[in-house]
């Protein structure tokens, strides 16, 4: 029991240690500290994963009481299913290779144990929420994690687009975070209450429940999940929401791999899965849930195809990815979605570390097109980045080939349209993902150096700290789907997840994808392969075919490359015109209606009946006294009025 | 044991004892200056010891009101000196007791001139706070309620800014208002009640048609102090101008007043035209949270904007407390203890930076990070805090008001839970403004870090503030109780008000 409650709180411990030495600059002992916080964590988690997913030992430890009032009841406390059990191993075997990674990465910055602190502080935030067993300490996980890629992506404070972007992700997170808490409110309203147990025991007795929400009546489960989703859609970066994850890029690189790539991001997913005995009754809701994430598949693909930031490729490659997961999660398929969750926690987080390994080598040049011809002179970064890439667009043998390939399954053999639909929507990111892929890889390993001699001179392979964590995390994304396919959406499933997730009967995506016909299986594969041709062709044998497709696309390519121009439309919307309304308000309103009216306007009148201020000044508390004593007398002759009367 | 001792009395009336000393210390030299200050700290420290046992002799299991004093005034007139304390009081005397010391130490370089008067002030201030809480007659409270304000105008006309003069004759004006039409009510009820004793009146079934005017009468008085939109703008005025301990009461306690003024007169006594108003009120809420959100985003002037998000927060309590339930109640009262500390915090915040640079405006600063390590570490957390975030103090109150305000209406959670994105919104801005960012100016280069005087206040704020959030138990196991007991004789009223119609 103590053994799984340290799992949690010794990143804490980590993060506490590490911040009280950053304050004393002591960065060695705070590096030392919180890796081997977060490393016997991972062990401890190893273990738990054991425990509780093999040999299906769940339980709740109940820790305090925080908050209660009346039937609202929320304890800390935590869970430990099969679900909780795999993303303990998720997050802190990423986040150990991450801390390590980072000790290398940050060395010369003179502020390495605040990061520490702040990476430590994360991972702490990250396994509460995946541990809360009701929806309140889940929140409290979900803004932790929140503050701390707050303070992450903004830790180069010096820079103003860091901590402008740090903002960003913030406040975005936070009208996610408003659907969140709507959600709850919701629920609380429906069950009377946010443990976990309760709602899913009782969800199915709201099934045809309908309420009033914001005076239209309302599927009652339709509207929490939809909530939620929205929740979801904030931290996971879906279509609408997603405008800060590239931005957050902003942050350091490993930061980039821990949070804005394995785990944070994937919080969304997590609880949409977590929340499967609910959303499993509100229809609407998942072909939502489908819908965005099919659409933010191939919508962040495309804006990927055309980044030239090395970083920013891989962002909206991960929220491409989140997409497929969130179109797995809306077709009832919640096994493969959190089979990706995994798979992707890896190869996604071994490509940030490298695409960091590349940073590192050309100080600190994140432009692709100022890299190249690097593969000589780095050659372990540059097969691990061949991991990675390989992975990520499926090729037969690893995980993400298993990963994928299941959600493009299963997404087909829902036999709804929607699911049809995000079927060729993936198909078709798989094409981009591939292509985006293999461009960044020929961009920055291959063709001339084109960055300046003294840059390339200085290129050389990153120090042992730097590529020894990749080594797990390359393992992972090799291995990882083969080993975990029977597990997470093979023969032992049902065995594996028990009652971790709920699936309808009726909902049959996930059993009936295993029976899907051969080119459902084989299209995939072929799409990425093609998708790889067409990147070393136009990029590496013929490179004038870009600059032709570009002029021949302008109007597309224009809409691709600004990013389909979200970031200007809510400038326009949100953050301009929320400032001028605020002058408008406080001008107009405070200034111009309510002081004018009220004590600027009789102010004005007694001041034209007297000349000396200062006289006013020592006079009104008189004044006031006066009035009070005034009236205090006043009621005394009342009283003694009646006495006698 | 304990109760043998009149604790409220002598925890009212210490600091008055506090001015008698510094009145004999007379003298104009530097020493007898310091004496004043050092004579104001230990007094108001141990007024804080003292009310410690307020809460350690404090009975949660009892529902009405404990370490009473009750002495005729009057004989025979229903007047009588009678103080106590229940669950909704205790938590704002602590607050007071709490706060007064840590403002007294705020104070003790940034005041320069007539330290000993503002040393008083800030002494009679204390005690008319603590009265106030504490009183369980009407006419008792009304004194100590008006009395209040006499101290606080003091502190803001004559340490205040250049434009003092403008924000106290604003305060004043605003609250005449409101007092008068107090009084009269309380003249009324006590006409139709013969007696202004509270417990007694609480029980005392007035009117519906009588309680509507009373409501009303009050509503005047409190709205203005909370302070309600639209009758919020003497507020941000007299934040700006007050000295910075000033400000840390007036938004740590003195905001406070009418929120405890809706709970312990509105509710209980006139909970027929609660109910009947309750819409109203949470219209008006929902203005003053989206609306001062906004205007906190145009601010320049780092109080300003946190003047204006205080008007916003007041607005999450207004909605809890006429919600009626026992969320909702129980969020207004957590909120207003958690915003009592946080506030006091931020613009003790303020307050620094100020004594370095003399000035308020955001643009002057940027960069105070590299300058004041310690400094943005602080004020991260109390920003956090005030964006609400679990666990910190700030979640507590809004979640639960939230949660009670679903119960009353989805749509007005809607409006109110845009606070949470708008509050982030201004706060993170105001923050990255003032300590993100490279540190460039020569005077912002030269601005000594925090010293121990001001750790030594902002580190008891800041762990009230986390404790608050992690663990809230020992306040609401306070809170509950009592507000279950509220919450349910308003709702039989709801009920009553419902059968009527």
């Amino acid at each position: 029991m103590i053994l799984y409650q340290a799992i949690i709180f010794l990143p804490l411990i980590g993060a506490a240690f590490a911040g009280v030495l950053s304050l004393r600059q002591q960065h060695v002992p705070a590096e030392i500290i919180s890796v081997v916080c977060i490393c016997l964590s991972f062990l401890l988690s190893c273990f738990a994963f054991y425990d509780i997913a093999i040999t299906h030992n769940q339980l709740t430890i109940t820790i305090a009481r925080w908050i209660d009032s009346a039937n609202f009841v929320a304890n800390w406390s935590l869970r430990f299913d099969t679900l909780t059990a795999v993303m303990l191993i998720v997050v802190t075997s990423v986040s150990s290779c991450v801390h390590i990674y980072s000790i290398g990465y940050m060395h010369n910055d003179n502020a390495r144990a605040r990061f520490m602190a702040y990476l430590s502080l994360f991972t702490f935030a990250m396994l509460m929420l995946v541990t809360a067993d009701n929806l309140l300490q889940l929140f409290f996980g979900w803004e932790g994690v929140g503050v701390a890629s707050y303070l992450l992506i903004g830790f180069w404070y010096h820079k103003p687009s860091a901590h402008k972007a740090a903002m960003k992700a913030f406040v975005v997170n936070r009208v996610g975070d408003f659907g969140f808490a709507l959600g709850i409110f919701v629920i609380f309203y429906l069950f009377g209450s946010i443990q976990f147990d309760d709602i899913f025991s009782d969800a199915f007795m709201y099934k045809g429940t309908k309420i009033l929400f914001l005076g239209v009546e309302m599927p009652a489960l339709e509207v929490a999940a939809i909530l939620l989703f929205i929740g979801a859609m904030g931290k996971s970066a879906q279509l609408g929401l997603h405008t800060w994850l590239p931005d957050a890029m902003e942050g350091p690189t490993p930061v980039s791999a821990l949070i804005h790539a394995a785990t944070m991001v994937t919080a969304g997913v997590f609880l949409v899965c977590r929340m499967s005995p609910l959303i499993e009754y509100a229809p609407i809701a998942l072909d939502i849930i489908t819908v965005v994430g099919a659409l933010t598949a191939i919508f962040a693909a495309t804006i990927g195809m055309t980044q030239f930031d090395i970083k920013r490729v891989i962002a909206y490659s991960t929220c491409s990815q989140l997409g497929y997961m969130f179109f797995a999660a809306g077709v009832s398929a919640y096994p493969a979605a959190m089979f990706h969750l995994t798979t992707h926690a890896f190869f996604k987080a071994l490509l940030f570390l490298g695409a960091g390994s590349v940073i590192h080598a050309l100080s600190d040049e994140q432009d692709l097109r100022l890299m190249g011809g690097l593969w000589k002179k780095i050659p372990l970064t540059y097969s691990l980045m061949w991991i990675g890439s390989l992975a990520l667009a499926g090729f037969p043998f690893f995980s993400g080939y298993y990963s994928k390939d299941m959600i493009l399954e299963a997404a087909w053999a829902s036999q709804s349209y929607i699911g049809q639909m995000a079927f060729w929507l993936g198909c078709v990111a798989a094409l981009l993902t591939a292509f985006y892929s293999w461009r960044l890889l020929i961009m920055a390993f291959h063709g001339k150096p084109r960055c300046s001699t003294e840059v390339f001179e200085h290129v050389h392979e990153s120090p042992p700290i730097m590529i020894l964590p990749l080594i797990p995390l390359a393992i992972g994304a090799i291995f990882a789907g083969w080993f975990g396919y029977q597990l997470f959406v093979g023969y032992d499933m049902v065995y594996f997840w028990g009652d971790a997730l709920f699936i309808l009967p009726e909902h049959r995506a996930m059993e009936d994808a295993h029976h899907v016909p051969d080119w459902v299986k084989r299209l995939p594969v072929w799409l990425a392969a093609s998708g790889v041709g067409v990147a070393v062709i136009a990029y590496a044998v013929l490179p004038a075919i870009p600059a032709m497709m570009i002029s021949f696309l302008r109007p597309l390519h224009k809409l691709f490359y600004n990013k389909w121009f979200f970031d200007e439309l809510y400038d326009i919307l949100f953050v301009r015109s929320f400032v001028n309304f605020g002058k408008i308000l406080w001008v107009r309103g405070d200034q111009g209606t309510i002081d004018a009216f009220g004590p600027d306007g009789m102010s004005e009148l007694v001041l034209r009946g007297s000349d000396k201020l200062s006289k006013l000044q020592s006079g009104y508390v008189y004044h006031y006294a006066f009035a009070m004593i005034i009236g205090v007398v006043t009621l005394l002759s009342w009283y003694f009025s009646g006495f006698m009367g | 044991m304990l109760s043998s001792w009149p604790i409220l009395s002598i925890v009212t009336f210490l600091p008055l004892l506090g001015v008698l000393f510094i009145l004999l210390a007379s003298g104009k030299n530097k020493s007898s200056e310091h004496n004043c200050k050092m004579l104001a700290i230990w007094v108001s420290s141990f007024t804080f010891v003292v009310s410690l046992l307020l809460y350690l002799g404090f009975d949660n299991s009892i529902v009405g009101y404990q370490f009473e004093e009750q002495f005729e005034w009057i004989s025979g007139s229903g007047i009588s000196y009678h103080l106590g304390v229940d669950g909704i009081s205790m938590p704002f005397i602590l607050l007071s007791t709490f706060l007064t010391p840590l403002s007294i130490l705020a104070s003790w370089y940034s005041i320069k001139q007539r330290i000993r008067e503002f040393m008083i002030a800030f002494l009679v201030l204390e005690t008319m706070m603590v009265g106030m809480f504490a009183s369980l007659d009407m006419m008792m409270f009304y004194l100590f309620f008006e009395g209040v304000l006499i101290p606080m105008f003091l502190i803001i006309g004559i340490w205040g800014g250049p434009r003092r003069v403008y924000a106290a004759f604003k305060f004043f004006l605003f609250t005449l208002a409101g007092s008068v039409l107090m009084l009269v009510c309380i003249m009324f009820m006590y006409l139709k009640a013969g007696t202004t004793d509270i417990p007694i009146l609480s029980k005392f079934n007035l009117l519906p048609e009588y309680q509507f005017w009373l409501f009303i009468g009050f509503f005047a008085s409190f709205a203005v102090k909370v302070p309600m939109w639209p009758v919020h703008t003497w507020l941000p005025d007299a934040h700006v101008e007050a000295p910075t301990a000033g400000s840390m009461i007036l938004a740590g306690v003195l905001l406070k007043m009418g929120g405890y003024g809706f709970i312990r007169f509105s509710l209980p006594m006139f909970p027929d035209a609660s109910v009947y108003f309750a819409p109203f009120i949470f219209t008006l809420s929902v203005i003053a949270i989206i609306y001062t959100s906004f205007v906190a985003l145009a601010q320049t002037d780092m109080k300003k904007l946190i003047a204006y998000s205080s008007v916003a927060h007041m607005g999450f309590v207004t909605i809890g407390i006429f919600t009626l339930n026992q969320q909702g109640i129980t969020g207004a009262m957590f909120q207003m203890i958690s915003h009592g500390l946080i506030s006091a915090a931020l613009f003790f915040c303020v307050g620094i930076v100020y004594d370095r640079l003399h000035t308020r405006e955001i643009d002057a600063y940027g960069g105070v990070a590299d300058i004041m390590p310690n400094y943005a570490v602080f004020f991260m957390i109390m920003m956090l805090a005030s964006v609400g975030l679990p666990g910190t103090s700030g979640f507590v109150g809004e979640i639960l008001v939230l949660v009670g305000a679903y119960k009353s209406s989805s749509s007005l959670a809607f409006f109110a839970a845009t606070g949470l994105v708008l509050g982030a919104t201004y706060m993170l801005w105001l923050y990255r403004r003032v300590v993100f960012g490279r540190a460039e100016k020569s005077e912002i280069m030269r601005m000594p870090v925090l010293n121990n005087r001001e750790i030594g206040i902002l580190l008891p704020l800041t762990i009230f503030v986390i404790w608050f959030g992690i663990f809230p138990a020992p306040l609401l196991d306070v809170l509950n109780p009592v507000v279950a007991l509220l919450s349910e004789t308003v709702s039989n009223a709801q009920i009553a008000t419902a059968s009527l119609e």
